[in-house]
């Protein structure tokens, strides 16, 4: 039990894997990507997690004695979050070039031409 | 390599690489019990070292704030791409582009919501240290501010409000003030980004030194990133609704 | 773990599962806004309030902006060249 949510991150990586593979559309690639990201989001906040710990923030709450969770973590997905949108939009933009060129937003239409 | 055959070959080696990864992740620890020494180390030293109430604030601009500079390049770089990408073959202007028609209701609530969000923004940005909030967090809201304009309102207004010439220099002086300061604290003696301000009192507004300025100097760039690319975006949705092309 | 948890992870399973086999592009932003949504409880439950933050903002605004800014612009050139 104990074990669901490390699962739930694999589960949410080989489902955006899937759809990555048998996607017949660049921008269902990229939303795709996003789901992969948003897999090492749940690990990482997964690990720091603590049973009946509470938020790291200690406005109100003594420092010592009191249960809370890893901030680290915390802070690498918070910030990669942000960013993530900043990528998507970079992986649109190029799907956007892509159909200028090709006409189409089938991958499999595209033969790259050297 | 048909499409049936690469859905099989997918499935067969997806089923291998999560046997690896659940393999892989059977060796943490249990869910529930970090044990860690370091996450409990920073929570037990941030407020007498730094007076931040915040710990994730502070190991974001701080403690690890070497990474969030790494951070703010990636997102500096997209958004630069990204307008560069676009606005290479746009085949109309600004001023060709025919808003919808929206009724009064709707633009007033829109510009209310949007100053409101505008505030909160702000807010969230100068409490990174004491709440949950900082830098990325109220980056994003005030960005989201000025979304609000654009689809509630109607597309002129938000590009009076935040044109490029506005944005782009928005973001290379948030990402410059972060770089500076790293300098600025080497100059000093310390360590390149190393807390050299003083640390104030702790729960006030001025307490944590370095860190509130470093979240403005972030807030700043993550607004203006997303304002590039919100500008960049903005005029493509109203790619069906102008007058006549070039 | 508390039942808060265990229905924010099967929330969140069955909403990845649901923006992957969406095939219609706009029906998978909207989709991916509804993920977003349960990716913020879940980051809520494992008691981290600023990664919930920065997730609502971007899950609810930013990212179906970018995406319907660039299916608008698809379906522009794609009526212009049917003409």
């Amino acid at each position: 039990m104990s074990f669901v949510p490390y699962a739930l991150a694999v589960w949410i990586f080989l489902v955006g894997l899937y759809g990555i593979v048998t996607s017949r559309n660049l921008i269902h690639i990229t939303v795709c990507v996003t789901v992969c990201q948003s897999a090492t989001y749940v690990l990482l906040l997964a690990i720091g997690y603590r049973t009946k710990g509470t938020a790291p923030v200690f406005a109100d709450i003594p420092t010592e004695g009191r249960r809370v969770v890893d901030p680290i973590v915390q802070s690498l997905t918070l910030t990669d979050i942000v960013v993530s949108v900043a990528v998507a939009a970079l992986l649109l933009s190029f799907a956007l070039k892509a159909f200028e060129h090709h006409r189409s937003l089938d991958p499999a239409e595209m033969e790259l031409k050297g | 390599m048909s499409r049936q055959l690469r859905t099989g070959l997918f499935l067969v080696s997806a089923l291998g690489l999560g046997a690896l990864l659940v393999w892989g992740l059977v060796g943490l620890h249990s869910f529930g019990n970090y044990p860690g020494p370091y996450g409990d180390l920073i929570s037990s030293l941030t407020k007498p070292q730094r007076h931040t109430a915040n710990a994730v604030t502070a190991v974001v601009f701080d403690y690890r704030g070497f990474d969030t500079l790494g951070e703010e390049l990636i997102l500096f770089v997209s958004a630069g791409a990204t307008a560069m990408l676009l606005r290479e073959t746009r085949e109309y202007d600004v001023s060709d582009i025919v808003d919808p028609v929206r009724s009064d209701a709707t633009r007033a609530f829109g510009a209310l919501a949007a100053i409101v969000l505008f505030v909160l923004g702000l807010n969230v940005v100068a409490h990174g240290a004491l709440t949950p909030g900082g830098g990325f967090q109220g980056g994003v809201v005030l960005a989201a501010a000025f979304l609000t304009v654009f689809l509630a309102v109607e597309y002129h207004a938000f590009h009076r409000l935040a044109p490029a010439w506005f944005s782009e220099p928005l973001e290379s002086v948030g990402v410059g003030s972060y770089l500076v300061y790293g300098l600025v604290a080497l100059a000093i003696g310390g360590s390149y980004l190393e807390n050299v301000l003083p640390y104030g009192t702790w729960g006030r507004l001025t307490s944590s030194g370095s860190i509130v300025l470093l979240s403005w100097a972030s807030g700043l760039a993550v607004c203006g990133g997303f304002l590039v690319i919100f500008g960049e975006f903005a005029q493509e949705n109203m790619a069906a609704r102008h007058r006549r092309s070039k | 773990m508390i039942p808060l948890q265990v229905v924010a992870i099967a929330f969140t399973a069955l909403g990845a599962l649901a923006v992957v086999l969406a095939r219609d592009i706009v029906r998978q932003a909207i989709l991916f806004s509804i993920y977003g949504f349960s990716l913020v409880a879940l980051f809520l439950v494992f008691q981290a309030p600023d990664v919930a933050l920065s997730s609502l903002v971007v899950g609810g605004a930013a990212y179906p902006l970018v995406l319907v800014g660039a299916i608008a612009r698809v379906r522009a050139m794609q009526k212009r060249d049917a003409e």
